[in-house]
């Protein structure tokens, strides 16, 4: 795909001297919905933190809308519309849940979201706006995170793990909201340990295994033996 | 019974002063949990500041602080821009070691260019002037119009937290960097931004420290332990909480001072150590 608005190039990350990404090729189209799936510490969140510049890259291991714009500084990717929903929702605990949301809208890029239309996008936080944010129920804190990403009025949306820990009802309920965050084109990635929603949600589909990445493919071609193979090894065979 | 009545409405007035020492350093600590040891050396410098333009350029006390609030934020917004900045991270111990550095050599300075006497920025008839109330009781009116500035200083940084969206940024930057620095935030600028309103208020405290009574150039340590010793009693993370910390620092030190007048300070340093063990979180810790 030679449009890709992001793309890696063999990207190595590492904390200390931990590798944890091992030359990782991912690319995303614009207006494509990408999943990422893989089991605990295969590099899922490693990679969103590596594009979203909380974790060091060579310049040109990450390219985004043409640009070259690995080890930018996070402020930086944000203005540039590269916005994430981090694991653990990482709401600011001092903050209403209008306030949380208005700290998306820093990077003062401009587009179609903003608090009304947030409010309409999940209404029972309004009711909820003056009350902080951490004490919300988990679903309501996550809506909080995914809208809080959204007034930044981003590109690319990467959600890491927005279902966990969550019931299945509430997790459906934020799925959802899915098809209307994406209608004006945004562009999303979300890392998610269920592989069902996960290919459900997405039009193609990464697996990691331990830093490398084991499998590609359209969501809906995938057969459930490449992503068991893929999850748990053989992974010489599946990467090719 | 008028005399214990007097004692305790001169410590809050001396409380309104402390506050004026402990609201900067609670900001500077709220916004990027930094310990400036330093904090009272830099209040001292600006009462030298003060006394120096006040003194030599012949402007008056409140000519000096117009001169001096300007170059005080400046020179905040470079301190952390240039040299604290680079101190902070999950390890405490740069930042102590550089603002106690800091200390160490504005003590230095100041004393080789204006000698270890105390000195007092000259007020004219401030200094003398004295509201009568009922009862025979008088107050100054400089320790008065301290108090008032102190709480309107208080007033204002919470408002400012509470309702602005400066606040909103202090407060997400001091809740976690890292996904402020998500949102587009420039941490390493908000604390810049925190420093310079620090600075404010320290050219203000400086000023009126030197207006109320004298300073020199050893004096630094004292005023930073009046003005952790409030932040710790009134609590982290409100400032109405070190407003009322530094009052009740004042009232104690008030007592202190007349059951004997060797007791001020330390009966300050008790009821610290007390509300330490008692509270750890001090007695009004943050609302939100």
């Amino acid at each position: 795909m030679s449009t890709a608005l992001l793309s890696t190039h063999r990207l190595d990350a590492c904390y200390g001297d931990f590798q944890a990404l091992f030359g990782i090729d991912f690319e995303v189209g614009e207006g494509e919905v990408v999943a990422v799936i893989g089991a605990n510490g295969a590099g899922k969140s490693t990679l969103l933190k590596t594009v979203s510049g909380l974790l060091k890259a060579p310049r040109e291991a990450v390219r985004f809308a043409g640009e070259p714009i690995g080890g930018l500084r996070p402020g930086e990717l944000a203005r540039r519309g590269i916005a994430m929903v981090p694991e653990g929702r990482r709401l600011f605990p001092s903050l209403s849940v209008e306030e949380n949301l208005l700290m998306g809208a820093q990077s003062g890029r401009r587009g179609p979201w903003h608090l009304d239309a947030l409010w309409r996008l999940f209404p029972m936080l309004r009711d909820k706006r003056a009350q902080p944010a951490t004490s919300l129920s988990g679903g309501q804190q996550q809506m909080v995170a995914i809208g809080r990403a959204l007034m930044a009025n981003p590109r690319l949306l990467m959600c890491d793990e927005i279902s966990l820990g969550l019931a299945p009802i509430v997790v459906k309920e934020i799925y959802d909201a899915l098809p209307s965050i994406v209608a004006g084109g945004l562009t999303l990635v979300v890392v998610e340990q269920d592989v069902g929603l996960a290919r459900l949600v997405s039009h193609r589909v990464y697996c990691l295994q331990e830093g490398r990445v084991t499998l590609r493919g359209a969501s809906a071609e995938v057969t459930r033996d490449d992503i068991s193979r893929a999850y748990f090894g053989a992974r010489a065979e599946a990467a090719r | 019974m008028i005399g214990w009545i007097d004692t305790i409405l001169q410590g809050v007035l001396l409380g309104g002063l402390y506050a004026l020492f402990a609201l900067g350093q609670s900001l500077i600590f709220g916004v990027m949990r930094l310990t400036n040891v330093a904090h009272g050396d830099f209040i001292v410098l600006a009462a030298f500041g003060a006394f120096a333009l006040a003194s030599q350029a012949g402007v008056g006390p409140f000519g000096a602080f117009a001169i001096l609030l300007p170059l005080a934020v400046a020179f905040g917004y470079a301190l952390q821009r240039l040299v604290i900045n680079d101190t902070l991270g999950k390890d405490p111990l740069p930042s102590l070691v550089v603002t106690f550095g800091l200390s160490i050599i504005i003590q230095n300075v100041l004393q080789e260019i204006f000698s270890a006497d105390p000195r007092s920025i000259p007020a004219g008839e401030l200094t003398t002037a004295s509201v009568q109330l009922a009862g025979g009781l008088a107050v100054g009116t400089l320790p008065l119009a301290i108090f008032v500035i102190a709480l309107a200083a208080a007033a204002a940084l919470q408002w400012l937290f509470a309702r602005t969206a400066l606040g909103r940024v202090f407060r997400a930057t001091s809740d976690d960097r890292e996904t402020a620095e998500l949102m587009g935030l420039d941490a390493r600028g908000v604390y810049a931004a925190a420093t310079a309103l620090a600075f404010a208020l320290i050219a203000l405290a400086g000023l009126l420290q030197g207006m109320r009574t004298t300073v020199a150039p050893a004096d630094g340590p004292a005023l930073l332990i009046y003005a952790f010793e409030a932040v710790v009693i009134g609590g982290l993370g409100s400032f109405w909480g070190t407003f009322a910390g530094s009052v009740i620092l004042g009232v104690t030190q008030g007592i202190g001072f007349r059951l004997d007048p060797g007791w001020g300070i330390w009966l300050g340093h008790v009821v610290f150590l007390a509300v330490l063990l008692v509270r750890p979180a001090g007695l009004f810790p943050r609302m939100r």
